[in-house]
């Protein structure tokens, strides 16, 4: 059975086109308040930290972030935005009448929610190696990562907006979801700090394995064991990409 | 050669029937009216013939194609204009059409002349760059017909054209739609308006609650249920039921409407001699589809 077909496209485009349009009033969510929290976390909170795995702190949580506000990007669109498109203006409902299908649609949802968590994920990085945070060219591999990312956290937001009845869902998507995994995936401490129950926990949220590459390649620490890492969000990808397709289509074709 | 071959169609929802058992064929170059009261089964069957909705069981097929098989092919045909305005608010007016012709795969310097055309058309030119929450309901209506043709679809699928529109932007949408017959445009055009029915469709179908009841032209449905002329009596007086009495006795066609009793397939002769003893007042007009469709689908509200 096939899911969907390279027309997916344009609905990557349309996405990109309203963005383009109106991505001055989303800069405050995916440029200012990552900066604010690098700055007031690694300077502020710093000070009294001095170093964590040798390095500074604000430096520490530098891939981190990159890795999670790329995170709250795709989930942004793809929960709230992708659910006002369904919902509210009924966008889905008149591009599956044209050559498009529930599936490319979805795809290019996914796709953009993944294209948004690449541009944040590049603007921070952008600001961190402008501020001499950023010291190895394996850094280059960030927007990709960035992508892949996306790519994960828009399928899940997906498959939940396709299960849910209103807005006031995205609530505990955000509180009971997103935030967890923003505090136990290794963004402002190492995951050792915590019991080893925590810890072992913490391997599988979804955030965790994607911190972990970023880290590498922002301090240029790059091994074998990181396609481990890697596998653990491929496999991720392929599961809720593939069952979020199936929610979503029953969803839009009853 | 029917364009649209619709073969005992069914779509349940849960333990509700929308569609039970349709089947129908629709001409190239006609027409085609689909009537019937809220609850009828019209929507859904529409979402199935244009590959949104798929169906419970049955068979499609347009163009001679299985829409099971081909429904972007089938798609790419189609121009579907719907009753609930989904117009993408996140776009201008012109947008709105260019991207949509980007979902047909039509050039961009093609579509934007073909934007530009219909804009003219429908005599949205002012509206360009308008945002689509300042635009009128009349203009978001002939906007989503606008979009409807950017692929200059051989079937056009029309739920409810002219619902909210004014006299003078209904008859400009009905002009249109008689310009497109004209050059061969096949029109499925789901209705509740009995008039606008009756002046654009050359065949339509009364469906109630899921069915099909009657099937043909205006004329031939008007004329095979009600005939030509109806006989109503202003009966809103205590003597209302003493006049279905003494109807009835007669085995005359008539029809119970609250405050006037038709009776269809009479002569004002054969109801002077029971009217004789009533004051009430008799007159005579030309019938009326939705006489057929008031006939057959009863007065009593389906919801």
């Amino acid at each position: 059975m096939k899911f969907f077909s390279w027309r997916f496209i344009r609905m990557w485009q349309r996405n990109r086109d309203v963005f383009l349009r109106l991505w001055h009033s989303e800069a405050p969510g995916f440029v200012a308040e990552p900066v604010l929290v690098l700055v007031a976390m690694g300077l502020g909170l710093g000070a009294y930290i001095g170093t964590v795995d040798g390095v500074r702190y604000i430096e520490f949580i530098v891939p981190g972030i990159i890795a999670s506000y790329g995170m709250f990007s795709a989930s942004f669109e793809c929960t709230y935005g992708s659910f006002f498109r369904m919902e509210e203006h009924k966008t889905y409902d008149a591009i599956i009448a044209t050559p498009l299908t529930a599936g490319d649609v979805i795809a290019g949802e996914i796709f953009w929610g993944a294209t948004r968590s690449l541009i944040t994920g590049t603007v921070i990085l952008a600001v961190a190696a402008a501020f001499q945070l950023v010291h190895s060219p394996w850094a280059l591999l960030i927007p990709p990562l960035s992508f892949l990312g996306g790519v994960l956290f828009a399928s899940i937001a997906i498959l939940y907006t396709s299960l849910v009845p209103s807005f006031y869902s995205f609530n505990y998507y955000f509180t009971l979801f997103i935030t967890p995994m923003f505090f136990f995936s290794g963004v402002f401490f190492p995951l050792s700090a915590f019991p080893e129950i925590v810890h072992t926990i913490s391997w599988i949220i979804p955030l965790t394995p994607v911190v972990t590459i970023a880290r590498a390649l922002v301090w240029g620490e790059v091994h074998p064991g990181l396609l481990w890492a890697l596998a653990i969000i491929i496999v991720f990808i392929v599961i809720f990409f593939s069952i979020s397709l199936v929610t979503m289509r029953r969803r839009l074709t009853v | 050669m029917a364009v649209i071959v619709a073969q005992h169609l069914t779509k349940k929802f849960k333990e509700l029937v929308a569609v039970d058992d349709v089947s129908l064929e629709i001409e190239d170059g006609e027409c085609f009216g689909l009537l019937g009261p809220n609850g009828a089964g019209k929507t859904s069957l529409i979402r199935m013939i244009t590959a949104v909705s798929p169906p419970t069981s049955g068979d499609i097929r347009v163009l001679g194609k299985d829409l099971k098989v081909y429904p972007r092919e089938v798609k790419a045909v189609l121009g579907v204009v719907p009753q609930v305005d989904n117009l993408d608010e996140d776009l201008r007016v012109l947008q709105n059409l260019t991207t949509f012709a980007r979902y047909f795969a039509i050039p961009k310097q093609e579509a934007r002349r073909r934007s530009l055309e219909l804009l003219h058309l429908f005599q949205l030119e002012d509206k360009i760059d308008s945002r689509i929450r300042e635009l009128s309901g009349g203009m978001k209506r002939r906007l989503l017909l606008a979009r409807g043709l950017i692929n200059q679809p051989q079937i056009l699928i029309l739920d409810e054209p002219s619902i909210g529109l004014d006299p003078q932007a209904k008859h400009l949408v009905w002009q249109k739609l008689f310009e497109l017959k004209a050059q061969g445009v096949t029109q499925l055009l789901c209705t509740q308006n009995m008039e606008e029915a009756a002046a654009l469709c050359d065949r339509v179908t009364i469906m109630h609650l899921g069915k099909v009841l009657a099937q043909g032209s205006p004329r031939a449905l008007i004329s095979g249920h009600v005939g030509d002329e109806v006989l109503e009596i202003e009966a809103n007086s205590g003597n209302r039921k003493r006049i279905i009495e003494a109807l009835s006795g007669r085995g005359l066609d008539l029809v119970d409407a609250g405050d006037i009793i038709q009776v269809f397939r009479a002569t004002r002769e054969e109801l002077a001699g029971v009217l004789a003893n009533f004051p009430e007042r008799l007159r005579q007009r030309p019938t009326t589809l939705e006489d057929v469709f008031f006939k057959l689908t009863g007065r009593a509200l389906t919801e």
